[in-house]
């Protein structure tokens, strides 16, 4: 399919945000996925997130793998860059830009087989770094662009459009992803907007590696009856264990969450996601009991959802490396080499 | 025939009257017992004493205890390739004696540790037995464990210097400069050089007939790898981003470049560091972070071998594709495979040229020793972003890891790293219509931005078909003009290369094509055929795609010999399928056993050849 230009449609009376830009800025080409696509709802979040977030959009870099999540990038926020990358290999191009270019936003948009297969490798390595980025997977259980194969997020159990029945355990990511020590960990709902905007919105100001592990069901091959990623599943057995908000860092947390129940969580910025406790015995900030809970929940066969996991102000990539400010790209050339004087003194060791 | 001493006799001297500082030294030992250091002590000192001299290091993919060999060519005319014999073993290893003394040339030394005497082992009629009992002289001087076991290596230095007159001034001097923070290791390491100096000179007559006498032609050189000279060019390159796995040989690339980083780039206050480097996890990730960093407008690279090349493959054909300025250092080594990860072979050439699925082609580059590789990096990633696609250096083993005698590196000061046709933010907001991949200027260049730039300059990067404007297509029509611009684009490349080195001799209608580490023994080739009468006109390639005076070169003679160290003639079929020539016209002299190529090798196989056609 060729590429679709949307109209611009300039309405005064929408809303804008203090750069002085409507929702409509931070949209994209016209998405070329099925009807009802759960991802399409993802993308209408983001834009959402970036909107209120008041992202500046070309500071923006949107990357993704291959597959039909893979896709989405070119459907929101136009003015940013965009890589569609290798099957798989989506987080080592955003280690190197992240690398090259500490200002960037990075925002990576995957699926469930270019994470958990293909790209499990540079994904669980990827968070081992902590590189600062938000990485969303569009899970659905299924391959859609070749037409309905299992991925690895399949439940035992769950029936292939076709006939076939599940019998491999699925790779959970958001268990995966606590075990080796992500720094954020979320899961949500594409049906689920309430809850998805300030989800995105806090792993994308998290400074580190923030997996946001996004249900997003396959209407035409994984939205079936016996399926454990169709809408009606994900809505039977939906199980929010907690509920974030995201308060920017120039807004007072409102008086509406009770002190004793409501939990704020401070990020590098100043910004802060407050969390309110659905489920008693849960806590975002124990990794082994999140584990143990999230276990017990899958067992049940709830799909728990909500922030699950952080631990704001470890070093990221850079700190680590203790990177100089600003772009490596525009350092000055100058300070990068000895100069030929440099090159004399440092031959002394090799006569 | 030895004397009772060990003194060679007379009939043997005779025949060696003439070697001075014209031979072969050879040192088989036990790798992780300290020889590395030792050897370079010795060909420093020889570097020291103005004569040139090369070191090829032999060693085994394994730590501890495997045989390792090195070999000093010791050559007044200044050859540095392997001369094909050995005039002097230095057998530190038992279990490879019967080997290491098959090796010795009639006439040379064998140097053995007599600490447990082997005569009966021994027997070469035709060969000089030296016993010293280096290990037994170690024993009793130190005291500790691992000294006995690094100084007997040391000692043997030491006889060599009484042996062959190496400057002990020098050696001194150059023990200072190592140990310079260390003075009780200066006396020990003096120490066991004068227990095995002073036993060569009470026990056999020095020197020996192959002897060294003090030259001047080290002046205005250097002894350095091309790892350690390659990392220098990716830091005067201003290369910020690096990203690698580690693989043999190409790992003292990336261990020297950040270690440079860590000497210049470094803010003294703050400790920041201008410069990132991350160890991937794979080389599929390794070379996918240098497109995500090359992308974002940083100079990045990655350092490998043929392996690494392997998995990249996917990645070069995306950087390709989508025109973003990646360089890549292939340390070549012996393949198929695994192959054997320590020895040496030109077996990339094709893999690289092509590397990728789909019409894919590379620009490369082919420095013939440590010297070029400083050069043509600084070089690859100028025409990296100056035609926007993959440029691969390849290396190999013989140059990346071993010492050689090159001229100093010299550098311009008024220098300044070519960005290509990068567009300012001034630029693109001007330009409400940004055209990622149109041939704007006709030389198939197209005009970039970089992320965080400006929004006009957005555009999505993507493996798929696309078309000018960057957007996804699955339209004929535009996906070939993208394509096609790309051929015109390599074809502009084609003529921004680095030139071949061509050496012509008279009106020579036969000539010999060659490339990177194989030069030096097809220099030597050239002048000992010559001294059979034969005159061959020389032509080295220094980069892929071939320029037009390659084409001149074949062209211009009737008969050429392709030189190369792989077993499919690599570098001849790339020649057959790029330029005019016929498979008739080039014929293929290959060596490919895991060995640096050596002059023999090649003047063996051309002499035969002509002298057939002689007599046809």
């Amino acid at each position: 399919m060729s590429f679709i230009r949307k109209p611009t449609v300039t309405n005064s009376r929408l809303p804008k945000n203090s750069l002085g830009l409507t929702r409509r800025d931070y949209e994209g080409g016209m998405s070329t996925l099925c009807a009802g696509c759960g991802h399409d709802s993802i993308t209408a979040a983001l834009i959402q997130a970036a909107w209120e977030l008041e992202l500046v959009p070309h500071q923006v870099v949107k990357l993704s793998g291959i597959g039909c999540s893979s896709k989405t990038p070119a459907y929101f926020m136009s003015q940013a860059h965009g890589v569609n990358s290798v099957h798989g290999r989506m987080p080592s191009v955003a280690t190197g830009a992240g690398a090259a270019n500490r200002d960037l936003v990075c925002l990576g948009v995957s699926g469930d087989g270019d994470s958990l297969s293909i790209g499990f490798g540079q994904l669980a390595h990827a968070m081992r770094r902590n590189l600062n980025m938000a990485y969303v997977i569009e899970n659905n259980g299924v391959y859609g662009l070749t037409k309905g194969q299992f991925s690895a997020s399949a439940d035992v159990g769950s029936r292939a459009k076709r006939g076939e029945t599940n019998v491999q355990p699925p790779i959970d990511p958001v268990v995966t992803a606590i075990a080796l020590g992500c720094t954020f960990v979320a899961r949500s709902f594409s049906g689920d907007k309430q809850q998805l905007v300030p989800l995105l919105k806090a792993a994308i100001r998290h400074r580190g590696f923030a997996l946001l592990d996004v249900l997003s069901p396959c209407v035409t091959f994984n939205d079936h009856e016996d399926s454990t990623k169709s809408y009606a599943y994900t809505r039977r057995y939906y199980h929010p264990a907690i509920h974030a908000d995201f308060v920017p860092p120039a807004q007072d947390i409102k008086a509406a969450y009770d002190h004793g129940e409501a939990m704020p969580v401070e990020l590098h910025d100043g910004s802060r996601i407050v969390l309110r406790k659905v489920d008693e015995g849960f806590d975002p900030s124990d990794r082994a009991r999140t584990i143990g809970f999230l276990q017990d929940a899958a067992k049940r066969g709830e799909v728990v959802t909500g922030l699950m996991y952080i631990q704001p102000g470890q070093d990221d990539l850079h700190d680590v490396n203790h990177t100089v400010p600003g772009p490596l790209h525009s350092q000055p050339y100058d300070g990068l080499h000895p100069g030929a004087e440099g090159l004399r003194e440092l031959q002394q060791r090799y006569r | 025939m030895t004397s009772d001493n060990g003194m060679p006799a007379p009939s043997d001297a005779a025949a060696a009257a003439s070697r001075v500082n014209d031979f072969v030294i050879k040192i088989a030992n036990v790798n992780g017992t300290g020889s590395a250091s030792a050897n370079g002590l010795l060909m420093k000192s020889l570097f020291r004493m103005g004569i040139p001299v090369t070191g090829k290091n032999f060693f085994p993919s394994n730590i501890q205890g495997l045989p390792t060999w090195y070999e000093i060519r010791v050559s007044r005319d200044g050859y540095r390739c392997r001369s094909g014999q050995v005039d002097i073993m230095v057998a530190m290893n038992n279990e490879t004696y019967a080997d290491d003394l098959a090796e010795v040339a009639p006439g040379g030394f064998f140097l053995y540790d007599a600490t447990w005497p082997r005569d009966s082992q021994l027997s070469r009629k035709d060969v000089t037995i030296i016993g010293i009992p280096l290990a037994g002289m170690c024993n009793e001087h130190f005291d500790q464990a691992r000294s006995r076991i690094l100084m007997k290596n040391v000692a043997y230095v030491g006889a060599l210097a009484a042996l062959l007159d190496i400057d002990m001034a020098i050696i001194r001097q150059l023990l200072n400069e190592t140990f310079a923070s260390k003075a009780h290791l200066v006396d020990a390491n003096q120490a066991a050089i004068d227990l095995g100096f002073q036993y060569a000179q009470e026990h056999f007559s020095c020197p020996l007939p192959l002897r060294l006498e003090a030259m001047d032609k080290t002046a205005g050189h250097i002894m350095i790898d091309g790892n350690t000279a390659a990392a220098m060019g990716c830091l005067y390159a201003g290369a910020t981003v690096g990203a690698w796995y580690p693989i043999t040989p190409s790992t003292s690339l990336m261990d020297a470049f950040k270690s440079l980083c860590e000497r210049y780039r470094v803010d003294p206050d703050s400790g920041e560091r201008r410069f990132c480097i991350v160890q991937a996890e794979d080389e599929l990730a390794a070379v996918g972070m240098v497109v995500g960093a090359a992308w974002a407008g940083a100079r990045a690279f990655t350092p490998t071998s043929g392996p690494g090349i392997s998995l990249m493959s996917e990645f070069i054909g995306f950087a390709y594709y989508t025109e973003v300025p990646i360089v890549l250092v292939d340390v070549q080594r012996v393949g198929p495979s695994t192959g054997m990860p320590t020895r040496t072979q030109q077996c990339d050439i094709l893999s690289c040229a092509f590397a990728s699925h789909g019409d894919t082609r590379h620009i490369l580059l082919f420095p013939a020793d440590p010297h070029e590789c400083f050069e043509l990096a600084v070089a690859a990633f100028d025409l990296a972003e100056r035609f926007q696609t993959p440029v691969m250096m390849l290396t190999d083993l013989d140059i990346g890891m071993n010492d050689w005698m090159v001229p100093e590196l010299t550098w311009d000061d008024s220098y300044l790293p070519d960005r290509g046709k990068v567009l300012t933010a001034e630029e693109l907001a001007e330009m409400p219509d940004f055209h990622r991949y149109a041939d704007v200027d006709g030389d198939g260049v197209p005009w970039r931005s970089l992320p965080g730039v400006h929004p006009n300059g957005a555009y999505f990067l993507r493996g798929s078909g696309h078309t000018e404007r960057g957007t996804y297509t699955e339209n004929s029509e535009e996906y070939q003009r993208v394509l096609d611009r790309l051929e015109r684009k390599f074809e502009t490349a084609r003529h921004a290369l680095p030139a071949p080195v061509v050496e012509t001799s008279a009106d020579a209608q036969v000539g010999i094509i060659s490339i990177g580490s194989c030069d030096g023994a097809v220099r030597e080739a050239r002048d000992l055929l010559a001294g059979r009468g034969y005159a061959l006109n020389y032509l080295r390639v220094k980069a892929f795609p071939f320029s037009d005076e390659v084409e001149a070169f074949i062209a211009g003679h009737r008969r050429i010999f392709v030189v190369e160290q792989n077993r499919d003639g690599q570098l001849r079929r790339l020649l057959l399928m790029e330029t005019q020539a016929t498979r008739q016209q080039l014929n293929s002299i290959r060596h490919y056993n895991g060995m640096p190529i050596s002059a023999r090798d090649i003047v063996e196989d051309i002499g035969r050849a002509l002298s057939q056609e002689a007599a046809a």
